[in-house]
């Protein structure tokens, strides 16, 4: 395998994410936490964000079935989400989870709504383009880890 | 989760330093986590606040500071400061992705010493170790009282600390510490009144019920403890606890008000408006003038004083940036001229207080200065060490006052509510406030008070504190203070919050009351304790 040309290909999609707006300079704050101790650091922070917000999504689902009208309640969900988008700098996601939290201001259900199918995209987009990152560092992780004891 | 990594005790301050997460994400439990770890840190993680507060009720003396989310499903993250502060007396550093001015401010109110906005950065934490110095400076100030010398700080700045166990200056306290938790029979007088004492809902229980037997306005750290008659716990111990008692219930008592009062306060407040962390810039402008004479300190009269009439014509320039705009003094700044500021002060109203504009009169005729005398001595060697540390100035400044709150309101503000009530009520409750925690704290019991008004509060108060308990002086009807500080809003108590760190330290230091800690918490929302 041509482990440069996967590298390659890793870094030309990290680069994308961050130049159209998918991830913001935290995700190079969890690279720089990245070590010898733990290095998949990076990888299992995404993978524990993407369980984890898909946890509260579903939460946020729910309150717009059930109490639509809670924008309170709402708010607070929104809120635990877009603190968790924080954490990995999940920038696109936490604009999205802002615009929510401003219609909920405005107890606009309609305006909730739509901006949740749009944060449910880009939570998805960013999903895949991340997963298919780490899937290329792992097959170029050899190289990578080459000078590391183990793994 | 100990670190695997466990950095051993022996290293150097802050190497190891006991630090418990809390927080509901998982993710973010990850990443702090790790950075403390990186940090050098010893990182216990919980996800819940029930379970933090467990955790650290059975592992007492296990931590040395906690790192807290605010919002937690569980248990809200003030819920959780609070019983962390009554019964653990740890320093806790709340975070929030919410950085609005309200939020960061409830957090300060309810004794977080820090609040950090999430993402949090390493730099950050890395950090975070001062608030554990902090508290132990002051602990040891506390325990070494006058005899504590330069030479001792010079020992603790080169031990470093070292790791507050089993080495070091701190030994001494931590192992009596430790020997008062196995027996509290409090044989050693000595060891006894160093000892820290940590709150257990027992002892809080008896705590409560000496309080309420006494009846709150009379209360005072001797006579509690003298109910309480529970060995090996100090005055000192008491008057803390005291007053963060105090700061709890009159939290209690906000709320309740909030709903009533509140509305109006809240009305300005917008959302919409940039997170601002609550520095000077947000904050009412509080300008200090410095009077060239070395007038008596309100605090430090001495005797020869006696006939001399206090000046505390306080000059007060100050302008409540009503929309909390600007302040071109920087929080340091501020630091600096509090502490710089001299006992007379005059307030430059636009419409001028009960009192008089200039230079000598006092407020309302001649103060008794038999009031003022109570305080204690100055320790200068006590502020060195604060001076050296907290970036407050030397401490010559103190000798000649302890801190005197000039503001100046002037109103931009047209709308005039109804001023009366409310600094009515606020006198009122200041009133028996004023002469209770001990006979050495008078007066000045309240500094310049939180709660929304905090202006109101220090004027007033030091007024009433003046008046020495004569009747209340009308208040001129058109005084605006009020409706600036509705228009402020949930902007209560920026000033104090900038200036927390000083109290702190300068009353301590200045130790005007001899329970040193009694200040510890800035007295929050005092006024409300009737």
């Amino acid at each position: 395998m041509d482990y440069v040309n996967i590298r390659r290909q890793a870094a030309s999609i990290r680069k994308g994410l961050f130049d159209q707006g998918y991830l913001d300079e935290q995700f190079y704050q969890l690279e720089d936490l990245q070590d010898d101790a733990s290095p998949n650091f990076v990888d299992e922070v995404v993978t524990l964000f993407f369980r984890d917000s898909l946890r509260l999504m579903a939460n946020i689902d729910q309150a717009l079935d059930k109490c639509a009208k809670d924008f309170n309640k709402l708010d607070v969900y929104m809120q635990q989400l877009k603190g968790s988008c924080t954490s990995i700098g999940a920038s696109k996601m936490k604009t999205e989870c802002t615009a929510f939290r401003d219609y909920c201001r405005d107890e606009n259900i309609e305006g909730c709504m739509r901006s949740f199918q749009k944060l449910k995209r880009e939570h998805s987009v960013l999903r895949q383009k991340l997963e298919s990152y780490f899937q290329q560092l792992r097959q170029a992780g050899p190289i990578e880890c080459a000078t590391r004891p183990s793994k | 989760m100990e670190s695997h990594s466990a950095p051993s005790r022996t290293e150097v301050f802050p190497v190891g330093l006991r630090v418990l997460v809390v927080d509901d994400d998982p993710t973010w439990l990850k990443i702090l986590e790790k950075m403390l770890r990186k940090c050098s840190y010893e990182v216990t993680t919980c996800g819940l606040a029930r379970v933090a507060l467990e955790i650290l009720r059975e592992r007492k003396n296990k931590f040395d500071i906690v790192v807290s989310d605010v919002n937690m499903p569980d248990m809200d993250g003030f819920k959780l400061l609070e019983h962390i502060g009554l019964e653990m007396d740890l320093p806790v550093i709340m975070m929030s992705i919410d950085g609005e001015t309200s939020r960061v401010m409830k957090g300060v109110q309810h004794g977080a010493c820090d609040y950090l906005l999430k993402p949090v950065r390493m730099k950050e934490l890395r950090n975070i170790w001062q608030h554990v110095y902090r508290k132990k400076m002051h602990e040891v100030k506390e325990i070494e009282g006058h005899e504590f010398t330069c030479d001792d700080l010079q020992l603790i700045r080169e031990s470093g600390f070292e790791g507050f166990e089993e080495r070091g200056l701190l030994t001494r306290e931590d192992k009596k510490r430790k020997e008062e938790y196995s027996d509290q029979d409090g044989s050693d007088q000595s060891a006894a009144k160093k000892a820290r004492v940590v709150w257990s809902v027992d002892l809080h229980q008896k705590f409560v019920s000496a309080v309420n037997q006494i009846g709150f306005d009379k209360v005072g750290p001797k006579k509690i403890l003298d109910l309480m008659n529970v060995p090996g716990i100090t005055r000192e111990n008491v008057a803390s606890h005291l007053q963060k008692y105090r700061l709890y219930l009159s939290r209690l008592q906000k709320q309740n008000e909030d709903s009533t009062l509140g509305n109006n306060r809240r009305a300005d407040f917008n959302p919409k408006e940039p997170p601002a962390k609550p520095d000077l810039k947000t904050s009412p402008q509080v300008q200090q003038s410095t009077t060239s004479k070395p007038s008596p300190g309100f605090g430090f009269i001495a005797p020869e004083t006696e006939t001399q009439p206090i000046k505390p014509t306080s000059h007060v320039e100050e302008e409540i940036k009503v929309k909390r705009k600007t302040s071109s003094v920087p929080p340091l700044g501020m630091l600096l001229s509090f502490a710089g500021t001299v006992p007379s002060a005059e307030i430059k109203t636009s419409e001028p207080l009960t009192t008089s504009k200039h230079p000598h009169p006092n407020w309302t005729g001649g103060l008794p200065l038999v009031q003022f005398m109570q305080y204690p001595k100055h320790d200068h060697d006590r502020c060195d060490l604060l001076g050296d540390y907290s970036c407050l100035p030397k401490p010559d400044l103190y000798t000649s006052a302890p801190p005197v709150i000039s503001i100046n309101m002037q109103n931009e503000t047209g709308n005039l509510l109804d001023v009366k009530p409310a600094l009515m009520d606020c006198i009122k409750a200041i009133s028996p406030l004023t002469c209770t925690v001990d006979g050495s704290t008078l007066g000045f019991d309240g500094l310049p008070g939180i709660k929304g008004s905090f202006f109101e509060q220090s004027c007033r108060r030091a007024e009433t504190g003046l008046i020495t308990g004569s009747d209340l002086v009308p208040l001129p009807e058109d005084l605006n203070l009020y409706s600036s500080l509705q228009e402020i809003g949930c902007f209560e108590n920026v000033g104090l919050m900038n200036s927390i760190d000083l109290f702190q330290t300068e009353v301590e230091s200045s130790n005007w009351c001899d329970g040193s800690e009694l200040f510890d918490y800035p007295l929050i929302d005092e006024c409300l304790f009737a």
